[in-house]
């Protein structure tokens, strides 16, 4: 099965007024096609900064990082925010919904950027509000929603594109268990009914559980794989 | 849903705030717009000059009197095509405050070069008439109550004594830039009261009107009066009608220059107001600019929004502003009209303070954008999705 992801000898860094702050060392990693994996690990161990990389928000200080057989250290600016709009769907631990807009016009967002026409930015849009189970909640506002419809808002904004990779930052962080368990079971069908590659962050060893393969990231280095 | 729509949505997300500060551009317009027109009304005078008439005065002053005889010297130079004398009569109608001005003319010379004060057939030839009869403007007419055939007394101060003047004509101006406040009457009536008066006043012109053929005569023409009076008992200026109004603007040009500093300090403290609104506007939104971005929005996109929100508040608070200003100007005139007589005549929102308000407007809704936009697009998304505002 071909990689989706494949991360190869990556090193990042922050800078702290004159100190340079090493955030991930030396990180290789592949994702295959159609895998459900769960990046571990301590707060500040780097799993956000490498679900950014995958995910093309952030750019390493060296190593080379391929998704969607797309090379991404040699797109520009421009190009790599087109990428994102057509390969990546980002899922995050506070939702990040537009308060000023409805559920229906939050999914519809992403689509905004296509030269889709509106008929068929309607359909998509409604299809992926079914999918996540809010077909009858799409003029509400974010407001008028509890978290675990907020997320699953957020994860119809993540699906509507049909993108090739889910990127998921502590999807469950801000939610109770039940809301929680909607949401890993919705991410978990995703992934089988739809073939979704995702790349999940999480503390939550029962959110992981839920994953194929769960990676264990800890002072920038990445253990060994934990088959399921 | 288009990015317009998310546009408006995001100007109204704080009601409160949006308000408060398109209505503080709608005052500054507002107040800008006042400030504009009273300049508009100091400079109406000459926006309403004429090309091809001159004034001569006589070289010392405009209080100095020059002979009538000049009259039929400048009337043979050649381009020359017709010469009234008028006299600045001062003098109070009731009231000091009831200022508007008041010429002696000679009529039929004079309303054949002021061919903007408009007159009926019959109200000019019954003008033409009776020798203490007097043309008012509409302006007045209106302000106080006048009607053909009514007699107003004026009060003497430079001539003394009671004058009385029949009204026989009501002139309207040809255009906005008219001045519709002045009366005017038969110099030959001062003359004559002053011959029965102070002998000694008689036979002397304030000014003379000059009309000239042509605009390209007005320079050859201009010269050669005041060489032909050069070294003579009372020595000639001569200016075109411009200069001559100009030299009475020229003397508020401090108060002038001071209120168009002010009106553009009123654009400046909106753009700061403006400013302030998009930069907390910006700064609360660093998560949802990178959200966008992380959606694929590129900085245009973000530059688009915090553009488009920041000209709506602008325009809104310029056409508000504007709608508030054409009654409250027309209020603020008639309030001046009221205090201060005629001395602002046309008291009125023009259209280029109108086209330079909105300019100002959109301007200022461009500027105020351009900092928060540069922060939005330089910013990183992996900071802006960490920014905890």
């Amino acid at each position: 099965m071909a990689n989706v992801v494949d991360v190869r000898d990556v090193t990042k860094s922050y800078a702290r007024g004159n100190q340079k702050i090493p955030v991930l060392n030396n990180i290789s990693l592949s994702v295959p096609d159609g895998e459900f994996l769960a990046l571990m690990g301590p707060s500040g161990s780097g799993k956000t900064t490498l679900l950014n990389l995958i995910a093309g928000i952030d750019r390493p200080d060296a190593g080379s990082i391929n998704v969607a057989n797309t090379e991404l250290g040699q797109l520009s600016e421009s190009a790599l925010a087109n990428w994102r709009a057509r390969h990546v769907g980002f899922i995050f631990q506070f939702y990040n919904l537009m308060p000023v807009l409805t559920a229906f016009e939050n999914v519809e967002l992403p689509l905004l950027l296509t030269k889709l026409p509106k008929q068929k930015r309607r359909e998509h849009v409604h299809s992926a509000l079914e999918i996540v189970g809010l077909g009858d909640r799409m003029k509400h506002y974010p407001s008028q929603l509890s978290g675990g419809q907020q997320q699953r808002v957020a994860i119809a904004r993540a699906i509507v594109t049909d993108p090739t990779i889910i990127v998921a930052d502590e999807p469950t962080g801000d939610l109770d268990k039940d809301s929680a368990d909607e949401i890993l079971t919705l991410m978990e069908r995703l992934n089988k009914e739809f073939k979704k590659s995702i790349v999940m962050v999480t503390h939550d060893p029962r959110a992981a559980e839920k994953a194929h393969v769960i990676r264990h990231l800890d002072k920038g280095v990445l253990e060994d794989i934990n088959h399921k | 849903m288009k990015i317009f729509k998310l546009i408006i949505k995001n100007a109204f997300r704080h009601k409160l705030r949006s308000v408060l500060t398109a209505l503080g551009i709608a005052i500054a317009v507002l107040a800008f717009g006042i400030l504009r027109t009273v300049i508009d009304a100091w400079y109406l005078g000459v926006e309403a000059s004429s090309q091809t008439r001159l004034i001569t005065r006589n070289k010392v002053s405009l209080g100095f009197p020059m002979p009538i005889s000049y009259r039929e010297k400048i009337a043979q130079i050649p381009g020359v095509t017709g010469v009234a004398i008028g006299q600045w009569f001062g003098g109070v109608y009731i009231d000091a405050k009831n200022f508007f001005a008041r010429f002696a003319v000679e009529p039929e010379s004079f309303l054949s070069l002021y061919p903007e004060y408009v007159l009926s057939a019959k109200e000019k030839e019954d003008f033409l008439r009776e020798r203490n009869a007097c043309i008012v403007g509409a302006k007045i007419a209106a302000k106080y109550g006048w009607k053909l055939g009514d007699t107003i007394r004026l009060i003497g101060d430079i001539f003394p004594g009671d004058w009385d003047f029949v009204i026989r004509g009501i002139y309207h101006g040809a255009d906005r830039t008219t001045d519709e406040t002045q009366m005017f009457f038969h110099w030959k009536y001062l003359d004559e009261q002053l011959g029965l008066t102070t002998p000694g006043r008689m036979g002397q012109a304030g000014i003379f009107y000059v009309g000239v053929a042509s605009p390209d005569d007005v320079v050859r023409v201009a010269e050669a009066i005041d060489a032909m009076f050069a070294n003579s008992m009372a020595e000639t200026k001569t200016e075109t009608e411009k200069e001559f109004q100009m030299s009475f603007v020229s003397m508020v040009g401090t108060i002038i220059t001071t209120v168009r500093v002010i009106s553009v300090v009123v654009i400046a403290i909106i753009l700061l107001v403006l400013a302030n609104t998009m930069a907390m506007t910006a700064r609360e939104r660093v998560t949802e600019y990178a959200v966008l971005k992380t959606l694929g929005f590129r900085p245009g996109h973000l530059g688009g929004l915090i553009f488009g929100e920041s000209l709506f508040i602008a325009i809104l608070g310029g056409v508000v502003g504007l709608l508030l200003s054409l009654p409250i100007i027309d209020g603020f005139g008639e309030f001046l009209s009221v205090n201060l007589g005629s001395f602002f005549p046309v008291f009125e929102l023009s259209r280029s303070t109108i086209l330079i308000a909105v300019a100002a407007a959109l301007l200022v809704g461009v500027a105020a954008a351009i900092f928060p936009t540069f922060k939005a697009t330089r910013m990183r998304i992996a900071d802006g999705l960490r920014y905890i505002g």
